[in-house]
């Protein structure tokens, strides 16, 4: 026996700590690529760093980080929701439908203003739970469910809007998308605060242990013990509340619903994603990961826009930029995507 | 050890998949502190008395007790975690998490503000690491370690468990020399502490290595219980084959002594699965490829096939050379090829019969790439007809087929090109017995219209109509024997052995 321990233990030191260095070093990819792009936006203009112009940047990226966030917990269990961007739209949509006086717009006026945001968040919950029906009770494609109620959920929100954008919401659906809290706006806070509940939860909770355990290997999660429906009952639930909360947010900055809003963002959240280390096949990726990965996409748009890129533009080299982060993080993660 | 029962006792176990018996009456009892070895050919009913045994599956009758007492139900996982523990070909393990979650995934230790402590969680598995001597860091993201670390780890936590009965399937499959020795004194090491193994085997080298018992398992039923010392190789060989159908060998003709070689297969080696491969395959020949399932005999098959390119040596067909790792080449070169796994690599299952059965002969079916409909149905009729494919038509999906009905159309595509040298994988593998006797007696007649034919199977049944059987073991050809072989003989050479008659 005692020669064995010493001729693995030899031979073992240098390659181990290499790779557990890789392993946590991966977490941090992205970090050299905000470093190289806060350079060059301070060389394009001298605003870039300026703190007001990184509070706009974090307030104009806080919505879509929070989808971001939904959709990391939702692939890291090996699933998928398309259908948050709709939610995004259709959760403020029914909120401001059941709210708004007759005469303005679509508003029924039915409730008063103070309902507006309960009734937003208890859309998304019943979204979710219809969404998690169809995938785990029913045993669905992931992708297919939620694509289709991307289209019914946009759908409806075009139904009862009129196709119109709904104005004069009540003050209350207002508040969290416009107020300042300690000089930065609420919304800041409120996806600064997510995102690290997030880094907790999945780093630091057996709950969220369980998540990467199910994505990695659903009957070895299975054999754990761990109540693997029950858990993606939770996280498919909880993303789609996150979908209504960050349409709740859009709408207050906007001051209004449009019946196409968060129309495309799912496209924008799976690129960060994906750019920001989570796999579309589950089970890996960090939330700190997903935040640098949104954080990389809307600090690159912001450089392009100061150094005055054409709006007509904007989109294709949005797409561009999409490209090259991918291949980035494909060399430096080593492996390729699967 | 008399005085305490047994850490594992199955009696009439019996475990039925709808018409099929997977175990019939079975029983095995394993005394505490032994390493006890569970052998028996494909299909003998291991797998299965594993799966009951680790609370997997219920048996439908029979009973389990582990220590004297009855088993748990089902449902109560954690107390079967406590009695028993297997550790798979496959990983359980998490790759993407470190070691250390990996052992106490779902367990973790809690600091005081209620997140956990990874500090506690790492040096807890340390700690149990340490206890049994398992030398790998805890910190390593399990995707890291090699299969026999990996091993170590799984066997730590099944300890860490409670378990002190451990379950090892075909632990050394994909261990080299000098891991399987260290995990040999390992295993050793751990039965000294009081840990129970079941170690099931194909290599009975290794069960007369370590194994103080051996039990064997032949059809889904126990056949013999017996202490490793005290049972000859030769008897615990004939155990596993069973005393039926020795002598083998049909009343087919023999083939023409000078036929032209098909196949000329020289100095082949491919690292990680064969080396110094040659061998010849004459027209009207049909010559076995035998071996157990990592033995390297597919690998070789499919190398002739052009699913593989060799490393190195020669490869010709019918007098030509295609090009190595080419499958069209291979097909141009006159090969027809039956595939290991038909569903893997076989048929296409929502496409239709006349598709499937056309696939390697798009060209033959209309002009410049156009499929001409009438003509494919036309192929598939005579295919349906020749191979008795019991089927209402042509356009059938092949999903909605019997198992040796679709193994017929994998063999049918195979002779469309009218083939000079068919090789066949596992050809009568999940199939019935009278669709095997009829695609075994195809296969004959295909050898005597002047076709050579290599199968590569470890079916015995399968190999009795070869006129001479090559047998591979650790990816080289140790033996020939020729047609007339004793089942003993040749089991025992593929599954490494020597016997000491």
């Amino acid at each position: 026996m005692t020669d064995t321990q010493t001729a693995v233990t030899t031979a073992a030191p240098a390659p181990t700590s290499r790779k557990i260095a890789i392993a946590r070093l991966r977490d941090l990819a992205l970090i050299p690529a905000i470093i190289v792009i806060a350079i060059v936006g301070q060389l394009v203009s001298p605003v870039f760093l300026r703190g007001d112009n990184l509070v706009n940047v974090l307030q104009t990226m806080s919505e879509i980080a929070i989808l971001v966030l939904a959709q990391t917990l939702v692939l890291i269990v090996k699933k998928m929701d398309l259908s948050l961007e709709s939610t995004v739209g259709l959760a403020p949509g029914v909120a401001a439908w059941l709210t708004v006086p007759v005469g303005a717009g679509h508003g029924l006026g039915l409730l008063p203003g103070g309902w507006s945001v309960p009734i937003t968040l208890a859309v998304g919950v019943v979204i979710g739970v219809i969404n998690a029906l169809f995938i785990i009770r029913f045993g669905l494609n992931g992708f297919i469910v939620t694509l289709g109620m991307l289209i019914v959920l946009r759908g409806i929100l075009t139904g009862i809007s009129g196709g119109q954008t709904f104005f004069r919401l009540p003050a209350s659906m207002l508040y969290l998308g416009t107020t300042q809290w300690l000089g930065m706006p609420a919304s800041v806070w409120l996806c600064l605060i997510l995102f690290a509940a997030g880094i907790v939860v999945l780093g630091f909770t057996s709950f969220g242990r369980s998540l990467y355990a199910i994505g990695g290997n659903v009957d070895a999660a299975k054999a754990a013990g761990i109540r693997t429906d029950r858990v993606l009952w939770i996280v498919i639930v909880t993303a789609s509340l996150l979908a209504a909360l960050s349409g709740l947010l859009l709408s207050g900055r906007l001051a209004s619903v449009a019946s196409a809003q968060g129309n495309g963002y799912i496209f924008t959240v799976f690129a960060a994603a994906v750019i920001g280390g989570i796999s579309l096949n589950g089970g890996k990726g960090t939330m700190f990961g997903a935040f640098t990965g949104i954080l990389l996409l809307f600090l690159i748009q912001n450089v392009l826009t100061l150094a005055g890129v054409p709006a007509q533009w904007i989109g294709a080299l949005n797409g561009t930029i999409i490209l090259i982060a991918l291949a980035l993080s494909r060399v430096t993660g080593g492996k390729a995507q699967e | 050890m008399v005085a305490a029962p047994p850490v594992v006792e199955a009696t009439g176990v019996t475990k039925r998949y709808g018409s099929t018996v997977a175990l019939h009456d079975a029983a095995i009892t394993i005394e505490q502190g032994q390493t006890h070895a569970l052998v028996g050919r494909n299909g003998a009913g291991k797998s299965t008395l594993v799966s009951v045994l680790t609370g997997l599956q219920a048996p439908d009758e029979g009973t389990i007790t582990f220590g004297g007492e009855p088993a748990p139900r089902l449902t109560d996982r954690d107390a079967w975690r406590q009695r028993v523990a297997c550790v798979y070909q496959k990983s359980t393990i998490l790759p993407e998490l470190t070691v250390a979650e990996n052992l106490f995934l779902n367990r973790h230790d809690h600091g005081r503000s209620g997140l956990i402590s990874w500090r506690t969680v790492r040096t807890k598995a340390r700690e149990l690491l340490d206890t049994w001597s398992v030398d790998v860091d805890v910190r390593l993201p399990a995707g890291e370690l090699d299969v026999e670390q990996r091993q170590f780890v799984e066997i730590a936590r099944a300890l860490s468990f409670g378990a002190r009965f451990i379950i090892l399937d075909e632990p050394t499959a994909q261990l080299d020399a000098a891991a399987i020795a260290r995990l040999f004194s390992r295993i050793t090491e751990l039965q000294r502490q009081g840990v129970t193994f079941l170690f099931i085997s194909h290599h009975l080298q290794e069960v007369y290595e370590i194994c103080d018992v051996v039990t064997v398992f032949r059809d889904a039923r126990h056949v013999l219980t017996a202490a490793v010392d005290s049972l000859p190789r030769a008897d615990l060989v004939a155990a596993m084959t069973g005393e039926a159908a020795t002598e083998t060998g049909t009343g087919r003709r023999t083939p023409a002594e000078h036929a032209a070689p098909v196949l000329e297969m020289t100095d082949a080696a491919l690292p990680g699965a064969y080396e110094d491969v040659s061998f010849q395959v004459r027209a009207g020949e049909i010559v076995g490829l035998a071996g157990a399932a990592s033995s390297g005999r597919i690998e070789i098959a499919e190398t002739i096939a052009g699913l593989r390119a060799p490393a190195t040596g020669s490869l010709e067909i019918a007098g030509t050379r295609p090009r190595p790792g080419s499958v069209p080449a291979a097909l141009r070169a006159g090969v027809g090829f039956v595939p290991q796994d038909r569903h893997h690599q076989g048929y296409v299952a929502q496409m239709s019969i006349a598709d499937n059965g056309t696939l390697t002969i798009p060209d033959r079916l209309g002009r410049a790439g156009f499929i001409d409909g009438r003509r494919r149905d036309g192929f598939a009729r005579d295919m349906i007809g020749k191979l008795a494919i019991k089927t209402p038509g042509p356009e059938l999906p092949v999903s909605g087929l019997s198992g040796g009905n679709q193994q017929k159309v994998v063999m049918a595509r195979a002779l469309a090109n009218n083939p000079k040298l068919l090789v066949l994988i596992n050809p009568t593998a999940g199939v019935d017995v009278r669709s095997k006797e009829f695609l075994l007696g195809k296969v004959e007649e295909v050898a005597e219209s002047g076709a050579g034919v290599v199968i590569a199977s470890d079916e015995l049944d399968d190999l009795r109509l070869c006129d001479r059987v090559l047998v591979v073991f650790g990816g080289r050809v140790v033996a020939e024997m020729p047609r007339g072989w004793h089942d003993h003989r040749l089991v025992a050479a593929m599954e490494g052995v020597e016997l000491d008659d």
